[in-house]
Parts: structure tokens; C-alpha cells; sequence
């Protein structure tokens, strides 16, 4: 965890109302997690306690305490796709992630007509059987 | 020769940059144009050429629609092939049979729908104000300003609009609650958390027509005298949030001094209800609060804020230009102007459609839709979203309307369709219903946070056959419960899809 960079940061977003996800949200995206030395900073600077800014990261499933080394997949895991066949695929994709890829469930990406879809960083893919999918997941 | 082609998220997913560029290669002339999707999603990606749609394009496929489009148009330059290039003998009519589907305005899917909203939907360059303004963009603005805001709010009511988020609350009423609260700061919220399952209209709108929301928070800005608008859009949806971001900065001088920030959620799916979005927009856990107050009192920061859902901002510029007559002409009922139905899940013909109030779900799901993709006869349709209920066929005379459906145990919400063929699970359904409501809950009540897991165990019960009729009395039981004792609609309507599931198809469950 970077010092400057994390005030950096803090100091981009204190002045706007409601600062705090705005903020959990670069600091998830520069450090890869929200961790406890963030919560401090982050807390001080806003002049709340450890607690709050705790909470609110906790309450996020987007935000997390430890950072994820390995490459994560985000597999649509909603009504849409389990109507085409995500629930299948999906018990296909963790034997053959294993534990290299994360696959993560994601409820919804907005696809719903050409499911099962997934979501890489912000890449987006649809349309995926065993084959495209097990494609995406070895080139991670 | 000029070739559309969309980069909406969903023909991006479907490989629409890669078709762009095997076009860019294969016809450096031509002009190749980025525009928004028709949303006749099983034919993305598809390209437009001069009029005519081929899809779903390939990469593989463009050279051979390049020499048959331009040996159809009679114009070998046309296609504006490399220079060294012959119109080649190997391709002929198939390739262009098999991925022509004629002039995409003419599709029947188009023909059949009236598009107010979506109006520009797969003919306008999403970021283009010049295009937007050659369109009827600003006009419904500029009406607005020559108007009070009681003659805006007025408008607004007479039109017949309700929130399309999900609840269907008119939307006049609401402005005019805020337009007379006391207060130094009012705000204008939109409600991008689109997290339904089977919806996608909001994406739609936001990555294809970013100003015609921007346009419609203005004109909620001067009804209610608010000078500040937030969009919140979940973090689901990167590529719209990219679209609003730059279509801001693009009109920050046409809608000023009305200003707008992003704000992008976080995975909670509990947010798209009114107040946890506006607890989360203030930095903290997307809690839901109890009304009263209600937001149009004690809002945003504890200030009067007008927080309506994407759809509903945007159908207000047509409101404001073409007059509240011309919009409240379409629907049935109580249900007036027209719904952006999405089509989803195992469904032949999926995407968008917009059409008046009082289609059928079986005109939509059998003959728009085109029944199943699979082929299998279809068995349960969700409307609605997660909290929506599961129609059997034999309900399928029900008219797309706020009532028709709440009288029938189900609700229209956000106006998802999700088709699901024979093969569905109908216990697993229920069970999911549940699952999902844990994993969302956001803790504050105890029905839908406790209740959900509950339900979700009990369901796993009557699944493995332990005192199925007994089990199924207490999932009854239960869903009464979170029915009518939790705060919002996420525990509250839960047990729609639950007690749906149970009562049309209790086959499912012995």
C-alpha cells in the first residue's frame, strides 16, 4: 500500500458529497483491496470511525479486505442465464478453473438474450458454452 | 458505403469490434460508424449497409458481404475494396441470403414496436450531439424552459407517466412533492442500479442515447428547482458508465446551470431500491430506510429529491416536446404510453421492444419473441425481475399493464421477460428466489434477512421429499410474512416468484 497514493486519492474525492465509495473505488482499483491501513487513512480523513468505513466495505461485494492474486472470472449466475443453461456451465467452469481462475458469480450483466455471459475486467462475453468459455478461461 | 455497426455492450460481447475492424480491413473506403443497437439482439452482431442489416456477422463473414453487397448494388467501388482486389467468384448470393434480413427499419420485429424512448435505437451515433440535436434532441428542454415548473410538473402528470423502475408511482405526483417542499438544495437522483435479472433497457438507453436521460434530468431540475443530478449506475455496467461520463461533459453547457455527476454502485443489488441507493449515493451501507419520510421530503443529503428510474427521465423529453396528449394516446388503463419490454433468457427473438401498454405475454413471448431458442415448448415465464412472479402458459392472456398483472399475483417491475423451456426446475426456481434474497439482503429487517435463508432451507426439504405438505404450509406461512413484514420490496417480493412457482406448478415440488 502506497501512502501518497492513497492521499492522493483521498484528496481527489474529499470535497464531493458522499466521498466514501468513490474513494473504496480507487483504492480497489489501485491496491487491488480495501485493507486495514486504507480503512484507517480513510476513516481519519473523513472523520469517521474505523468501524463505518468498515461496514461500508463490507456490505459492498465489490469491495474487498485481501487482495485476489489469481485472475477472476465473472460468470452470470441470474434467472436469464440459468434459462440458457449458465448452472451447467457454470459447475463445468470451476472443475476447470480449478484453483488457478476464480470464477465469481455476478448476478446480471444486462445480456439477458444472449446468455450465459461473463465478464473479465470490463470485457464482456457472450454466448459461452463449454468450448468459448473454457477458451476464455485458459488464456487468463 | 457507409456501414453501421453498433458497440452497445451486448454487440461487443458478441464480437461487434471485431467485425468493425475485419470491415475496416476489408473496405478501407468505406465509412465505418459506430451507432447505437436496433436491440434485435439474436442478430448481433449486426451491420448496417446502406440500409440493409446482415447479422450475426462473423468476421469471417465480411469479405463475402462486402463483394455481394456491392455486386447487389451494382457498384464494384462501392465496397471500396483494397485496391489489388477482384470481385471474387468463391462468394455468391448464399452468404448474402443466409445474414441479409432486408432493410432494418422494415423487420417486422421494428414495424411492430412503437419506439418513443427508444426512438433513436440503432440510427444515431450515441455520442454525437449533432446527431441527437438532428433528432428531436433539446426540444422537449427547450419547451421546459419556456415554461413555469408548475406547467412543466402539469405536463408531466397529464402525460399518465408512472416510474418504470419498477413500482409504477406516477411520476407527476412525485415531482410535484418536491417541486412544493421547502428546501435551500433539492436533488434529482436517476436510478441506474438496473439489476434485474432479464433487463436491460436502462443499459440500452444509457450506452446508445446518453442525452436523452441527461435531457430529462434537466427538465426534472427545472420542475422541481434542483441544480444538481446524480446518476447512480452499478458497476455491472462499465460501458454505460463510460457513455453518460462522456455525454456529460459534452452538454454540460446545454444543461447548465443544471449539473449531473456519476456515481458507480458496487454489487449490491438491494440498491436499486430508492432509499438504500440514496443511503449508498450518501457513502454509507445501502440500508433501506423506512418511509416515511419519503425521499421527495427527505432525500438525498435530507433534502427533497425526485429519484425516478432511468426510463422514466428519458420518456420525459418526448412528454415536453410532443405534448402529455401525444404520450397518455398510447396504453390501456391506468397504464399510459409505452413500455421498453425486454426479452430474455431462453427466448428465439430476444432484445428490446417497445410497445403501448396492453400486449399480451403471449403475443410477446410466442409470436415477437418467437417462442423458445432451444425449440422446447416453453413452460415458465419470470416477469418482472427476481421479485417477479413465474407465469404458466395458461396465463399468457395477460396484458402487459401495472394492474393486469398485480391482479394476477405478479407485477410488470421493470419490464424483463424471462422465457424458460420445459427443462426448468421449478423448485429449483423458487429455491434460487431465495438464495438470492440472502445473498442481497441488506440486513435490516428480519423477515427478508433471516426469512430468506429459512425459506431457502425449507424449500431444500420439500426438494428432497422430508414432509413435503407440511414444508410447504410453513413456505406459505413464511412468505405471508416477509410479504407483509419487511421494509421493502426485496423481502416484500420475494415470495412472488416463490408462491408463483408453488402455485402454477406444484407438480415441481412433490
Amino acid at each position: 500500500m502506497n501512502a501518497d497514493e492513497l492521499d492522493r486519492i483521498i484528496a481527489r474525492h474529499g470535497k464531493r458529497e458522499g466521498p466514501l465509495l468513490p474513494i473504496l473505488h480507487d483504492v480497489q482499483d489501485a491496491f487491488g483491496c480495501v485493507d486495514e491501513d486504507a480503512i484507517r487513512a480513510i476513516a481519519q480523513a473523513l472523520n469517521l470511525s474505523r468501524a463505518e468505513v468498515y461496514g461500508v466495505t463490507s456490505f459492498y461485494h465489490d469491495f474487498r479486505t485481501v487482495p485476489e492474486p489469481r485472475p477472476v472470472l465473472k460468470l452470470c449466475r441470474a434467472e436469464a442465464c440459468q434459462a440458457r443453461g449458465s448452472e451447467r456451465l457454470a459447475k463445468w467452469a470451476m472443475d476447470k478453473a480449478r484453483d488457478r481462475v476464480v470464477i465469481e458469480p455476478v448476478y446480471c450483466l444486462g445480456l439477458c438474450s444472449v446468455g450465459p455471459n461473463a465478464m473479465i475486467g470490463t470485457d464482456l462475453h457472450a454466448r459461452l458454452d463449454e468450448q468459448k468459455l473454457g477458451a476464455l478461461i485458459e488464456a487468463l | 458505403m457507409r456501414i453501421l455497426i453498433s458497440d452497445d455492450a451486448l454487440a461487443l460481447a458478441c464480437g461487434a469490434d471485431a467485425v468493425a475492424e475485419a470491415f475496416a480491413y476489408a473496405a478501407p473506403n468505406a465509412e465505418i460508424v459506430r451507432v447505437s443497437s436496433w436491440g434485435m439482439h439474436w442478430l448481433e452482431p449486426l451491420v448496417e449497409i446502406d440500409g440493409i442489416g446482415y447479422g450475426p456477422m462473423t468476421p469471417t463473414d465480411v469479405e463475402a458481404i462486402i463483394q455481394c453487397h456491392s455486386r447487389e448494388s451494382g457498384n464494384p467501388d462501392d465496397a471500396g475494396a483494397r485496391s489489388d482486389a477482384q470481385l471474387d467468384p468463391r462468394f455468391h448470393g448464399d452468404d448474402i441470403e443466409r445474414l441479409s434480413i432486408g432493410r432494418i427499419a422494415d423487420h417486422p420485429f421494428i414495424t411492430a414496436q412503437t419506439r418513443l424512448t427508444f426512438a433513436r435505437a440503432g440510427r444515431t451515433r450515441p455520442l454525437d450531439l449533432a446527431d441527437y440535436e438532428a433528432t428531436g434532441g433539446w426540444k422537449g428542454l427547450r419547451a421546459a424552459q419556456a415554461m413555469t415548473p408548475v406547467q412543466i410538473v402539469e405536463a408531466v402528470t397529464a402525460s399518465g407517466l408512472r416510474g418504470r423502475g419498477g413500482a409504477g408511482f406516477p411520476a407527476g405526483i412525485k415531482w410535484k412533492t418536491v417541486l412544493e417542499a421547502q428546501g435551500t438544495r433539492k436533488y434529482i437522483v436517476c436510478n441506474a442500479d438496473e439489476g434485474d435479472s432479464g433487463t436491460f433497457a436502462d443499459r440500452m438507453l444509457m450506452e446508445g442515447d446518453p442525452y436523452v436521460l441527461i435531457e430529462g434530468m434537466a427538465i426534472a431540475g427545472l420542475a422541481t428547482g434542483a441544480r444538481k443530478g446524480f446518476i447512480y449506475i452499478r458497476s455491472e455496467y462499465p460501458h454505460a458508465i463510460t457513455k453518460i461520463q462522456a455525454a456529460i461533459e459534452r452538454s454540460r453547457a446545454i444543461v447548465a446551470p443544471f449539473d449531473i455527476e456519476v456515481r458507480v454502485g458496487a454489487g449490491a443489488y438491494v440498491c436499486g431500491e430508492e432509499t438504500s441507493l440514496l443511503n449508498s449515493l450518501e457513502g454509507k451501507r445501502g440500508e433501506v430506510r423506512a418511509k416515511p419520510p419519503l425521499p421527495a421530503h427527505k432525500g438525498l443529503f435530507g433534502c427533497p429529491t425526485v429519484i425516478n428510474n432511468v426510463l422514466t427521465l428519458a420518456a420525459v423529453p418526448f412528454v415536453l416536446a410532443e405534448g402529455p396528449e401525444a404520450y397518455a394516446n398510447y396504453g390501456m388503463g391506468r397504464s399510459r404510453g409505452t413500455m421498453p419490454i425486454q426479452l430474455a433468457g431462453n427466448i428465439k427473438h430476444g432484445g428490446l421492444f417497445e410497445t403501448a401498454f396492453g400486449v399480451t405475454l403471449g403475443e410477446l413471448v410466442d409470436e415477437i419473441g418467437g417462442g423458445t431458442e432451444s425449440g422446447r415448448p416453453v413452460r415458465a415465464v419470470q416477469v418482472g425481475g427476481p421479485l417477479g412472479a413465474y407465469f404458466p402458459r395458461a396465463l399468457f392472456d395477460t396484458p402487459f399493464d401495472y394492474e393486469a398483472f398485480a391482479a394476477r399475483d405478479g407485477l410488470i417491475g421493470h419490464g424483463g421477460v424471462v422465457v424458460f423451456d420445459e427443462s426448468v426446475d421449478m423448485a429449483r426456481q423458487a429455491k434460487f428466489a431465495m438464495e438470492f434474497c440472502a445473498i442481497e439482503s441488506c440486513g435490516k429487517c428480519t423477515p427478508c434477512r433471516l426469512g430468506s435463508t429459512r425459506g431457502a432451507e425449507t424449500i431444500d426439504r420439500i426438494i428432497a421429499g422430508e414432509h413435503v405438505a407440511a414444508n410447504i404450509a410453513l413456505v406459505e406461512d413464511l412468505c405471508e410474512t416477509m410479504k407483509s413484514g419487511s421494509l421493502c420490496a426485496l423481502g416484500g417480493f420475494t415470495p412472488y416468484p416463490v408462491l408463483s412457482a408453488l402455485h402454477h406448478f406444484p407438480e415441481d415440488f412433490r
